[in-house]
């Protein structure tokens, strides 16, 4: 493991090993290791633009890497076929960042998809069914309407009902707390934790909301530059002396991750060159 | 390169589409694949013919009225150069039923429905929908592309039809009210000159018309590029492209049929 500072004994969920990917040129993993272990939360944070979500889509199997495995249940994603990673996936959830409900269908219908899709259950137990998950996330009363009278809070409540209403084993959240007021985001806090501790999901939450997602996880990561800058307890990484790790912990604006993108020389930029000359190589 | 300065360079050559024909024949293939299990979901298919079909009726029916109103007085003056102004039914007939019926109809389809197709599943992409439904083991070109589909194929000669019918009342009106041709000649004639392999014709164009319109519409929806002018662009390559298909797919098939 890269940088690791805890110790895990547990045999892992999710076991990523070696990861390397790239896009348009950029490398976004070079030899990623990662694990998360079965009824745990696994937080995997990271600034913006590290590749979180890329992380979670590997995961998933949307996208393939250059090298590495990704295992799950003990089966290699990276080598799965259409129909081996759709029955997968009916064993994960995913609770997107910004909910993708389907539009076209109203709140009940939204929770019920995958049921309809994947079970052939009839109307009246699927209905029971739709209503408790609904009921966990406190939303039964809004069964009727529609994703876009929801507020964000409200929209992430019914994916993360979704999410679940096939009992899945593993749960994924991408950014679950992007853009909520502080109820909405208590309330998606405290749904996590209940769905991990009273179902034993297990969960792996991408955030870069540091002191939310620590106050839940029992294992977090630090990723930057492509790799684990750090991983262990919450606690630990609290302590951990990496700069890395302090500057993204305590919210600094310039250190190991520089404030400024890339660019050529300011002064000479601003004197030197003719309007718009520079601007473009310095996007290069 | 990224997707979106791919997409602008691409959408500057509104003909970009046939250089990924190969790409279309495949997603052809991935659809006809889901169609059987589509099927089993008919209303999800009765909902499309609905969107696609019942929502264009208007505007098939007013531009099939006006045209045929046109084809009346345009056949009427040059059938009387020849004093065979009693053929107009017949003329209005075959050129509504073989040609102008079709080719109109996947054209106007094209505007109202392709777009329609084409921007809804566009903007499923840019929202995370088709994805989500992925991460959910559902696939999306059964659930979403597949009705869309079959839905447009079904609708475009339905609506063929009416045009039809609507354009013939159009040059009836014309030439039997307005430039005084009589009408049971009108009727007679054409009945008697019409024969089923004209009607098969149009039939068989209009089919096509509707895979090819139904087709590129979804097909640039689902490779929409996930942006506001992604969406954009898709649905103007969606008319574009349908338009410059249906009038080749149209020339050949009226080559194959003579």
């Amino acid at each position: 493991m890269n940088g690791g500072l805890g110790t895990i004994d547990a045999a892992p969920l999710i076991e990523v090993s070696n990861l390397t990917y790239a896009i348009d040129g950029r490398t976004i993993f070079d030899g990623l290791n990662l694990r998360a272990e079965r009824g745990r939360i696994t937080a995997i944070m990271g600034p913006s633009g590290t590749g979180k979500t890329t992380l979670l889509r590997l995961l998933m199997g949307a996208i393939r890497p250059l090298s590495g495995s990704v295992r799950i249940f003990g089966e290699d994603v990276t080598r799965m076929s259409r129909a081996q990673l759709y029955a997968m996936r009916t064993r994960v959830g995913m609770l997107f960042q910004n909910g993708a409900l389907l539009t076209d269908l109203n709140v009940f219908e939204n929770v019920a998809f995958p049921l309809r899709e994947h079970a052939s259950l009839p109307e009246a137990v699927l209905q029971r069914l739709v209503l408790m998950k609904l009921q966990a996330v406190g939303l039964r009363g809004a069964a009727a309407m529609m994703p876009s009278s929801l507020s964000g809070g409200m929209a992430r409540r019914v994916a993360l009902a979704r999410a679940i209403v096939m009992d899945p084993e593993v749960l994924v959240y991408d950014e679950p707390f992007v853009g909520l007021d502080p109820i909405s985001m208590g309330v998606t806090l405290r749904l996590i934790q209940t769905l991990n501790a009273s179902l034993g999901i297990t969960s792996v939450v991408v955030s870069h909301d540091v002191h939310e997602i620590n106050a839940i996880a029992h294992q977090s990561y630090l990723l930057s530059e492509g790799r684990v800058a750090a991983s262990g307890s919450p606690e630990e990484l609290r302590v951990a002396a990496l700069p890395v790790v302090t500057q993204f912990m305590n919210g600094l604006a310039d250190g190991p991750v520089p404030f400024h993108y890339p660019a050529p020389d300011y002064r000479q930029q601003l004197l030197g060159a003719p309007p718009g000359a520079a601007i473009g190589a310095g996007q290069t | 390169m990224s997707g979106i300065s791919t997409s602008r360079r691409r959408g500057s050559a509104p003909f970009d589409a046939f250089g990924s024909i190969g790409g279309v024949a495949l997603f052809l293939l991935r659809i006809l694949r889901q169609c059987g299990p589509a099927l089993r979901a008919p209303r999800h298919i009765v909902a499309q013919i609905y969107n696609a079909g019942a929502r264009s009726l208007v505007i098939v029916m007013l531009c099939g009225l006006f045209v045929g109103m046109v084809l009346g007085l345009q056949g009427y003056d040059l059938l009387a150069r020849f004093g065979s102004e009693s053929a107009l039914g017949v003329a209005a007939a075959l050129g509504l039923i073989k040609e102008l019926g079709p080719v109109v109809t996947a054209l106007l389809f094209a505007g109202r429905a392709g777009t329609s197709l084409t921007s809804e599943i566009g903007l499923m992409r840019a929202t995370d929908q088709l994805t989500a439904m992925e991460m959910m083991a559902v696939d999306p070109v059964r659930r979403v592309v597949a009705p869309r589909f079959i839905g447009g194929v079904i609708a475009v000669p339905l609506l063929t039809a009416i045009f039809d019918v609507v354009g013939l009342l159009g040059a009836h009106l014309v030439g039997v009210g307005l430039m005084g041709v009589e009408s049971g000649s009108f009727w007679s004639q054409m009945q008697s000159a019409v024969e089923m392999d004209d009607i098969n014709e149009g039939l068989i164009k209009s089919v096509c018309f509707g895979v090819a319109c139904s087709l590129m519409a979804v097909y640039q929806g689902y490779h929409t590029v996930p942006t506001a002018s992604g969406v954009g662009l898709a649905t103007t390559r969606t008319v574009v492209v349908s338009a410059v298909l249906t009038l080749i797919l149209d020339y050949m098939l009226t080559a194959a049929f003579l």
